[in-house]
């Protein structure tokens, strides 16, 4: 019998017999989802074309919904394995994983797949190794620094606040760093022919994206292996051979490493057979319910995701929702290419590093003479700023389950967390620009889409993690040092 | 607001890392049970829900036991005796 159904659970006296209605959390969590309902009606009411953020919103708050539920939180997938040897979350990871690799395939038959592959090369490796450093001290991955802001964390607001202002800064930094940028990126972006107002010789993320990874390759597995059907190519390509072949192995491999030891010891098994380690592996994959539960349905959501946005696509005639702002007649924020960031599917970064351009613009700091605004993602008025309605989505999806189960608490940090936030917000800042994404964005949505970069980014986000723990570790050492925690 | 660790009696702690986000509270947590000795009992305050499932697995890993959860607003309260 587990821990977890052993354990007596006390319930406060006056919780007793209490009604639906007299759970306060309750009335907050229906106001939440009545509140958007009512705006999404409103919104329609105006212009029948918003039902293309809507799905955005939507989805980010049944992300929201699941991520709480199962706290699923890719940054403890890692970390947790060094730190406490559980591998709870990292099975969960994988299950999502594998789901989301099916919904892709399946969407990708229907023709309305939304995804690009990432170019492959090093500063993935090192995007995802600065990031998984950056997870351990932050206490949440930019998914899961997200469902904490709904469960009333203030220290994960932080982390959300200095992901979204150091992207914008970084993206747009010059002057000495320029000094830095080895010679062959600044004439290979300088040989891109960029539009003037983008200066890409000044400022290093424009040379690093047009002098470096412009002249990388990318792919999906499926184009790369040669399946001409597309069947065969989605589904065996892509998601058997790029996503739940390397799943499953994985899995095995944290069974023997992390789980078979004290698997065999709770059962005494003396001498385990084949049958044995399979009903181990199974007892690690059902070891958390509610984990296995929402990596379930976040895979599962994740595709629908990206099929309603492709639908929505072809029923308007778009590659981009910038398309129909322009038609809606808000221009503003655009890029020069009249297009805005608009994945098409879960993703997190690139709508926080909007909010801070967005913020900074208004400062008077001139933001869009850069690759990364100027020519991609534009900087919209947050308002219309669809996958960044996903982020507050996600915030308000936590934000109601934590209110309904009655685990919302607001969270003051201490100056000890809210550096941890700052700083390790600015790490994964850092690394998400190098790396092209998040732990979602880089990792979770390639994988699943037969494009191997995102396996790279978990190795670097893996190395980074361990290194964040041995620091993490050192650190409480040296503070056991002075206070009451020495025995 | 800072980490607490207190001897309460003869074999029974407190650990309080209320206000702390992971990965403080189990890491804290791993590192208080690796210094009890078997069968003393160490009382685990904290807030941050997601905690919890990692202890509750480091617990199931190294056979400890979970004797009693108080779970409230936001925060707990848990029992553990170490194996």
């Amino acid at each position: 019998m587990s821990n977890e159904v052993r354990a007596a659970t006390l319930e406060m006296p006056e919780l007793r017999g209490a009604t639906w209605y007299g759970h306060k959390g309750n009335i907050y969590a229906t106001a939440i989802v009545a509140l958007v309902m009512l705006c999404s009606a409103w919104a329609l009411l105006q212009d029948t074309r918003w039902i293309y953020l809507l799905v955005y919103i939507w989805f980010g708050l049944g992300y929201g919904i699941f991520l709480q539920y199962g706290r699923f939180c890719m940054a403890s997938a890692v970390r947790d394995l060094f730190a406490v040897g559980v591998p709870r979350m990292a099975v969960g990871m994988l299950i999502a994983v594998m789901l989301f690799s099916l919904t892709a395939a399946v969407v990708k038959v229907l023709g309305v797949n939304t995804f690009h592959p990432h170019p492959l090369g090093w500063h993935i490796l090192i995007g995802g190794a600065i990031f998984g450093f950056g997870i351990v001290f932050t206490g949440g991955c930019a998914s899961g620094s997200l469902y904490k802001s709904g469960e009333g964390n203030i220290g994960s607001m932080l982390v959300v606040l200095s992901i979204s202002f150091t992207q914008a800064y970084y993206v747009t930094m010059g002057g000495w760093l320029n000094k830095l940028v080895p010679a062959s990126w600044t004439a290979s972006a300088a040989a891109k022919d960029m539009p003037a107002q983008l200066s890409v010789t000044d400022g290093w993320f424009d040379q690093f994206v047009a002098g470096y990874v412009w002249n990388l390759q990318g792919g999906q597995l499926s184009d790369q292996l040669g399946f001409d059907g597309l069947f065969s190519g989605a589904f065996i390509g892509n998601a058997f051979l790029g996503a739940i072949l390397p799943s499953l192995l994985l899995m095995v491999y944290l069974y023997f490493v992390v789980y078979r030891k004290g698997y065999l010891r709770r059962r005494k098994i003396m001498a385990p057979r084949l049958r044995d380690h399979l009903r181990g592996v199974w007892s690690m994959v059902v070891s958390s319910r509610n984990t296995a539960i929402a990596g379930l349905c976040l895979g599962v959501l994740a595709g629908a995701h990206m099929w309603a946005t492709g639908e929505l696509r072809e029923h308007y005639g778009i590659f981009n929702f910038g398309e129909l702002l322009a038609d809606m007649g808000h221009t503003a924020g655009l890029s020069i290419q009249d297009t805005v960031f608009d994945p098409g599917y879960w993703y997190i970064t690139t709508q926080e590093a909007q909010w801070g351009a967005w913020l900074m613009d208004k400062a008077g700091v001139q933001m869009a003479d850069n690759i990364f605004f100027g020519l991609e993602n534009g900087i919209p008025d947050p308002l219309i700023n669809a996958p960044g309605w996903m982020s507050i989505g996600i915030i308000l999806g936590a934000a109601v389950i934590a209110l309904a189960r009655r685990e919302f608490k607001w969270k003051v940090p201490n100056l000890e967390t809210a550096m941890f936030a700052l700083i390790g917000g600015a790490l994964m800042g850092l690394g998400a620009r190098l790396g092209m994404g998040c732990n979602i964005g880089a990792f979770f949505a390639t994988v699943t889409n037969g494009d191997l970069s995102g396996w790279v980014f978990l190795g670097g986000m893996t190395a980074g993690g361990w290194l964040g723990v041995k620091a993490f570790n050192s650190w409480m050492e040296w503070r056991s040092g002075d206070d009451d925690l020495a025995i | 607001m800072a980490v607490k660790f207190e001897k309460v009696s003869e074999g029974d702690y407190l650990l309080d890392v209320t206000g702390y986000v992971c990965p403080h509270p189990q890491m804290y947590t791993k590192k208080v049970l690796g210094k009890l000795g078997s069968g003393d009992v160490l009382t685990l305050m904290f807030d941050n829900p997601s905690s919890g499932e990692s202890i509750i697995a480091m617990c199931e890993s190294a056979g400890d036991e979970l004797l009693e959860r108080a779970d409230e607003g936001g925060s707990f309260r848990w029992r553990i005796r170490k194996a």
